[in-house]
C-alpha cells in the first residue's frame, strides 16, 4: 500500500514537472512582457505552441544523421529524469534514490553533450558556433555547480537532494557565509545554464549572437517541440532546486497528511511565481553581455563556490 | 594459479618466434592475434575468478631463475590479480580488433613477433614479487613497445616519437631501479616480502616516494614527465596505441599502488598532498592539451593523461585517509581509483579502436580531414559516441560511476585533520570538476568533428565500414561501459579484497542493495543507480517518441540547412576542430599555453583572404624539456675534445682515475 502511495506522488511528480514548465514559461515571458509595457503573449501560448510544433511536419537538414533524431528523445528524457528527482511540493520521493545532486547534474551534462553534438551534425556554421559556445559556457558553468554541490553536501551532510532539503528546513542551518556565496554562484550558474539573458538571450533572432538557439537552428517540428520543452523543463528544474535548497518552506515530508501536501503545493506555486517574477525583473534590467564577457561572469560564480567550498573544509561553523 | 599465468606468459613469449618463422604471412597474423586472444582471455577470465574467490593468501612460486641467490618469485595477490584482469581483457580486445584491422598492416613482419612479448611483458610485471623479475619485465615491456611504437619507421616523426620514448622510458626504469635499492637496504632483500617486512625511516620513504612518482609517473604520462606519452601512443598501430594507452598506463598505476601502498609502509601525511597536486594538474593540463590537438590518435594519447591524473587524484586522497587510519573513506577513495581504471581501459580502448578503424577507412588522423563518417561508418560511429560519452563522464555510462566514487570520497575529507589537505583537497576537487567538463568539450569535439557534419575530404567521402571483427572488438567494449555503467555495484564489490589487503577497510556489499543501487556510505548520504537511470530514460524517451508519433506527427522532409538564404556553401564553411576550441583556447589557452591570436585583414576592396595565426607555447617542454636538452648539447659539445686525445693523455686519464677511486676508498669512513 505504501509503495503504490509512494509511487502515484512520483509518478504525480513527473507529471506535474511536465506540465507545469510551459506555464513558468509563459508567466516569466508575460512578466517580461509586462514590464516592457507591452501586452504579451497569453499564458497558455506555450502550451499551444508545443501543441502546433508536434503536429507539424519535421524539415530536417539534407545532412541530417540518425543522431540528429534521436537526440531531441535523448535530451527530453535526461532532463525529464533529472527535473522529476528534484523535490518539489513533497520530499521522500519513490525514486529519489536513484540520483543525488550529482548526477541530477551530470544528466543535464548529458543533454547538453547531445544536443552540442546536434549543432554540428548539420554542418553548417550556425550550429557549431552555437555549440562551440555552449561547450565553453559549460565548461566553466559544470565546475562551478559541481563545487556549489560539495558545499551544500559539506553543510547538509549529505547529496541526496531529500535529506538536504530536510536539513535546509531544520534550524541547525542558519546564516552561513558559505551558504549565501554558494547562493549566489547558483543563481549565476542557473543563468547560464538556462540560456538566459545576460548570458545568452532565448528570444533573439539574430544568428550570430546566438548560443542555444544557434545549436538548435536546425531542428522543425515535433523534434523542436521536445527541445523547446526539455528547455522550459530545465528552467523549472533549477527554479524547483534554489527553492528547495534555499527556500525549503513548505515542502511537504514523505509522511505528511493531505491537508501538509496541500500546502505544500501552494508552496511551491508560490515559490515558482516568486522565481519567475524575479528572473522576469532581472531579465528586463540587464544587457546582455558580449561572449567573451561570459567566462568572466562565470568564473566568479567558479571562484565564489570554490571560496565557499574552502571555508566549510577550514572550519565547520562558516 | 600463478603457474598457469607464468605458462600463459610462456605462450605468448612464444609466439614471437612462430611470427618469425612464419615470415609474416597472412597466416602469422591471424595466428599470432587469435592466439593472443585466446591467452590473455584465460589469462584474464582466471585473474578474474582469482579475485572473487580470494581467500586472503593468493598463490605464488619461485623459480631458479634470476638472481642466484634470491631467484624468480612470481605471486597473485588481490592487487595484481584485479590489474591482471584489466590488463588481459583490455589485451583480448585489441587482439580481437587486430585481427580485422591487422590485416591492413603493411610491415607485419615489424608488429607480429613484439606484439605477443609485449603482452607477455605486462602480465609478467604484474606478477614479479621480488624487485629483480619486476625491473626486468619492466624493461622488456618498455623495449618490447618501443619496439611497437618505431615500427613505421620510415615516418620522421615516428622515429623520433620512439627516441624520446626511450629516452624517458630509461629515465623512468633508473629512477625506480634507485627506488628498489633504497628500498631493499644495505642487505639487499630484493624479495618483496622481504622489502615489506623491513620499514624503512622517514627521510628514505620519502625519497623512495619521489623516485617512484617518477618512475612509475612517467610511464603514466602524469604531468610534467607526460612529454613521451603523447608522441609514442599515436605513432603506434592503432591497436599497439589501444594497449599502450588503455593498458600499459594501468601496469604504471600498478607499480605506484604495489609500491606506495604495499611495500613502503604506513604513509605520511604529505605524501598525498604531493600525489593530489600530482594527478589534479595532469587531469586539467592533459585535457587542455587534448583541446588544442587535431589528429585524433594525440587527442586520445592526452585524455589518457587526464584519466590518469584523475587516478592519481584518487590514489593521493585514499593515501591521505589511510596516513591518518580513516580505513573505510581510504577504502572508498582505493575502489574509486581501480573502477577508474578498469573503466578507462574499456573506454580508451574503445575509442582508439574507434581511431584505428577510421584511420584504415580513410587513412587521416587530422580532424580538418574528417566529417561525416557517421553516414559512411555509422556502427564505428555508434562504438565511438559511446566510448565518448563513457569518458565523459555522463550517466547512465561508466566513467561516470567512477567520478561519481571519487567525488564521495572527496566529501569525506573535511574530516583530515591537517591543514594542508583542508586546502589541497576542495582545489583538487575543483580540478577535477573542471576537467570533467572540458573532458566533455573535447569530446564532444572529437566525435562532432570527426564524424558528425559533412565530409571535409574525399578520403572521408570514400570512407567505408570497417571489418567485422574491429566491430566485434569494439561492440564488446560498448556493451562492458555500459554494463559497468548500469551495475556498478558488482564491480566494486569484485574490488573489495584488493581495498581490503591495502586499506584495512572495506566498502559495503553492493550486491545486496535494493534494486542494484551503489549506496558507498549510506542511503541517508548518497546514493545513485545507474540501471534505473537508464531504464527511465530508455522509457521516457521512448513513450515520448511513441507517444509523438502516434498521436502528432511522424512525417519528414528533407531539405537544405538553413544559411541565411545563401546558397550552399560547401563543407568548408562548417567549424573546424580549431575553430570550435577557439573560446576555450581564449579563455584557458592565454593562461596555459601563452596562445596569442593575431588576424591578419587584406586592405577594403582586396579579395586576398583573411589570415588567422595563433602562436601557442607548450609550457611543460619549454620550461623543463628544452632547457634540459640544451644543457645536454653543450655540455656533450664540451666534452667532444675528449674523443680526440692522444693515447699518452688517456692512458694518464686512467691513472688519475684509478688515484681519485683508491682515495676516495681510503677516505671512506
Amino acid at each position: 500500500m505504501a509503495l503504490i502511495h509512494d509511487l502515484a506522488f512520483q509518478g504525480a511528480q513527473m507529471l506535474l514537472v511536465l506540465l507545469l514548465s510551459p506555464l513558468l514559461t509563459g508567466f516569466v515571458r508575460k512578466v517580461k512582457a509586462r514590464l516592457l509595457r507591452r501586452q504579451g503573449p497569453p499564458l497558455l501560448q506555450p502550451y499551444r505552441d508545443l501543441i502546433r510544433l508536434m503536429r507539424k511536419d519535421v524539415v530536417l537538414a539534407d545532412n541530417a544523421s540518425w543522431l540528429f533524431r534521436v537526440i531531441p528523445y535523448l535530451v527530453f528524457a535526461a532532463t525529464w529524469v533529472a527535473a522529476s528527482l528534484v523535490p518539489t511540493f513533497r520530499s521522500g520521493l519513490l525514486f529519489s534514490w536513484t540520483a543525488d545532486l550529482i548526477a541530477i547534474i551530470a544528466l543535464i551534462g548529458s543533454a547538453r553533450f547531445f544536443l552540442a553534438l546536434a549543432g554540428i551534425d548539420a554542418g553548417t556554421s550556425f550550429g557549431g558556433i552555437g555549440t562551440s559556445r555552449e561547450v565553453m559556457i559549460a565548461s566553466l558553468a559544470e565546475p562551478a555547480m559541481l563545487m556549489i554541490v560539495f558545499t551544500l553536501a559539506l553543510i547538509a551532510g549529505s547529496t541526496q537532494l531529500s535529506t538536504m532539503a530536510a536539513f535546509m528546513n531544520s534550524p541547525e542551518v542558519g546564516l552561513r557565509v558559505s551558504l549565501g556565496l554558494a547562493l549566489i554562484a547558483l543563481i549565476i550558474v542557473a543563468i547560464a545554464e538556462n540560456a538566459r539573458v545576460p548570458v545568452d538571450n532565448p528570444a533573439t533572432h539574430l544568428e550570430l549572437t546566438m548560443v542555444h538557439e544557434a545549436m538548435v537552428l536546425e531542428y522543425s517540428g515535433r523534434h523542436l517541440a521536445l527541445i523547446e520543452l526539455s528547455v522550459m523543463l530545465k528552467l523549472l528544474l533549477y527554479m524547483s532546486l534554489i527553492a528547495c535548497l534555499f527556500a525549503p518552506w513548505g515542502i511537504a515530508a514523505a509522511t505528511a497528511t493531505p491537508a501538509f501536501v496541500a500546502v505544500g503545493v501552494g508552496a511551491y506555486a508560490a515559490k515558482l511565481a516568486a522565481g519567475g517574477f524575479l528572473l522576469a525583473v532581472f531579465e528586463t534590467s540587464i544587457a546582455k553581455m558580449r561572449v567573451f564577457r561570459v567566462p568572466e561572469f562565470l568564473g566568479a560564480a567558479l571562484m565564489l563556490a570554490l571560496l565557499a567550498t574552502l571555508l566549510r573544509f577550514v572550519s565547520g561553523s562558516f | 594459479m600463478v603457474v598457469y599465468a607464468l605458462f600463459g606468459v610462456l605462450a605468448l613469449v612464444a609466439l614471437a618466434p612462430v611470427a618469425i618463422a612464419l615470415n609474416a604471412s597472412a597466416r602469422a597474423t591471424a595466428l599470432v592475434y587469435s592466439a593472443s586472444l585466446m591467452i590473455t582471455l584465460i589469462v584474464g577470465t582466471a585473474a578474474l575468478l582469482a579475485l572473487t574467490g580470494y581467500d586472503g593468501a593468493g598463490s605464488a612460486v619461485t623459480l631458479p631463475l634470476g638472481l642466484p641467490w634470491l631467484g624468480a618469485h612470481f605471486r597473485i595477490d588481490a592487487l595484481s590479480a584485479f590489474f591482471l584482469a584489466v590488463i588481459n581483457l583490455g589485451g583480448a580486445a585489441a587482439s580481437l580488433f587486430a585481427l580485422g584491422y591487422g590485416r591492413h598492416e603493411e610491415f607485419p613482419g615489424r608488429v607480429l613477433p613484439f606484439y605477443p612479448v609485449y603482452l607477455g611483458a605486462m602480465n609478467l610485471v604484474l606478477l614479479a614479487d621480488d624487485a629483480f623479475s619486476f625491473l626486468v619485465s619492466w624493461e622488456f615491456m618498455s623495449l618490447s613497445s618501443w619496439a611497437l611504437v618505431i615500427a613505421h619507421h620510415r615516418v620522421r616523426e615516428n622515429l623520433r616519437a620512439g627516441y624520446v620514448y626511450l629516452l624517458m622510458a630509461g629515465f623512468g626504469t633508473l629512477a625506480l631501479l634507485l627506488a628498489f635499492g633504497l628500498l631493499a637496504g644495505a642487505q639487499g632483500n630484493y624479495a618483496f616480502d622481504a622489502i615489506r617486512a623491513a620499514h624503512p625511516s622517514t627521510g628514505l620513504a620519502a625519497l623512495v616516494l619521489i623516485l617512484v612518482l617518477i618512475g612509475a609517473g612517467s610511464k603514466a604520462g602524469l604531468v610534467p614527465l607526460h612529454a613521451w606519452l603523447p608522441l609514442a601512443h599515436p605513432a603506434a598501430p592503432s591497436h599497439i596505441s589501444a594497449l599502450m594507452s588503455g593498458v600499459m598506463t594501468k601496469v604504471a598505476v600498478y607499480a605506484f599502488v604495489r609500491i606506495t601502498f604495499d611495500l613502503l609502509g604506513p604513509p605520511d601525511w604529505w605524501w598525498s598532498l604531493v600525489v593530489l597536486a600530482v594527478g589534479g594538474i595532469s587531469a586539467v593540463m592533459g585535457v587542455l592539451y587534448a583541446l588544442m590537438q587535431r589528429d585524433v590518435k594525440r587527442v586520445l594519447a592526452y585524455s589518457t593523461i587526464e584519466n590518469i591524473g584523475i587516478i592519481f587524484a584518487a590514489l593521493g586522497l585514499a593515501l591521505a585517509f589511510k596516513a591518518y587510519a580513516m580505513h573505510f573513506a581510504a577504502a572508498l577513495a582505493l575502489t574509486a581509483a581501480l573502477l577508474h581504471v578498469f573503466n578507462h581501459a574499456l573506454f580508451k580502448n574503445l575509442l582508439f579502436c574507434g581511431a584505428g578503424a577510421v584511420l584504415s577507412a580513410t587513412g587521416e588522423r587530422d580532424l580538418e580531414k574528417l566529417g561525416g563518417l557517421i553516414h559512411r561508418m555509422p556502427q564505428t560511429a555508434f562504438v565511438f559516441l559511446i566510448g565518448c560519452t563513457a569518458i565523459s563522464a555522463l550517466p547512465p555510462l561508466n566513467g561516470f560511476v567512477s567520478e561519481w566514487l571519487i567525488f564521495q570520497a572527496i566529501l569525506l575529507s573535511p574530516q583530515l585533520p591537517s591543514w594542508g589537505l583542508k586546502l589541497m583537497v576542495p582545489a583538487v576537487g575543483a580540478l577535477l570538476a573542471l576537467s570533467a567538463a572540458l573532458a566533455g568539450a573535447c569530446f564532444v569535439r572529437a566525435f562532432g568533428i570527426g564524424f558528425l557534419g559533412r565530409p571535409r575530404s574525399d578520403e572521408a567521402r570514400g570512407a567505408q565500414e570497417t571489418d567485422t571483427h574491429s566491430l566485434a572488438a569494439m561492440y564488446a567494449l560498448a556493451a562492458l561501459c555500459l554494463i559497468a555503467g548500469i551495475l556498478p555495484g558488482l564491480f566494486i564489490d569484485t574490488l573489495a579484497p584488493v581495498a581490503q589487503m591495502l586499506t584495512q577497510g572495506r566498502m559495503p556489499v553492493q550486491t545486496g542493495v535494493e534494486w542494484l543501487s551503489i549506496v558507498p556510505i549510506a542511503e541517508s548520504r548518497s546514493s545513485y543507480n545507474g540501471l534505473l537511470v537508464f531504464v527511465f530514460m530508455t522509457a521516457s524517451g521512448m513513450i515520448a517518441a511513441f507517444a509523438i508519433h502516434r498521436l502528432a506527427s511522424d512525417r519528414i522532409r528533407r531539405s537544405i540547412a538553413w544559411g541565411c538564404g545563401y546558397p550552399d556553401p560547401g563543407p568548408l564553411t562548417q567549424y573546424t576542430a580549431d575553430s570550435l576550441a577557439q573560446p576555450i583556447r581564449r579563455v584557458f589557452g592565454t593562461l596555459v599555453f601563452s596562445a596569442h591570436e593575431s588576424g591578419e585583414m587584406p586592405p577594403p576592396g582586396s579579395t586576398a583572404p583573411a589570415r588567422l595565426t595563433v602562436k601557442m607555447r607548450d609550457p611543460v617542454w619549454d620550461t623543463l624539456y628544452a632547457p634540459v636538452a640544451d644543457f645536454i648539447t653543450y655540455a656533450s659539445e664540451r666534452l667532444n675534445v675528449l674523443q680526440f686525445l692522444t693515447i699518452r693523455r688517456y692512458l694518464t686519464l686512467v691513472f688519475m682515475a684509478l688515484v681519485l677511486l683508491l682515495l676516495v676508498l681510503a677516505i671512506w669512513p
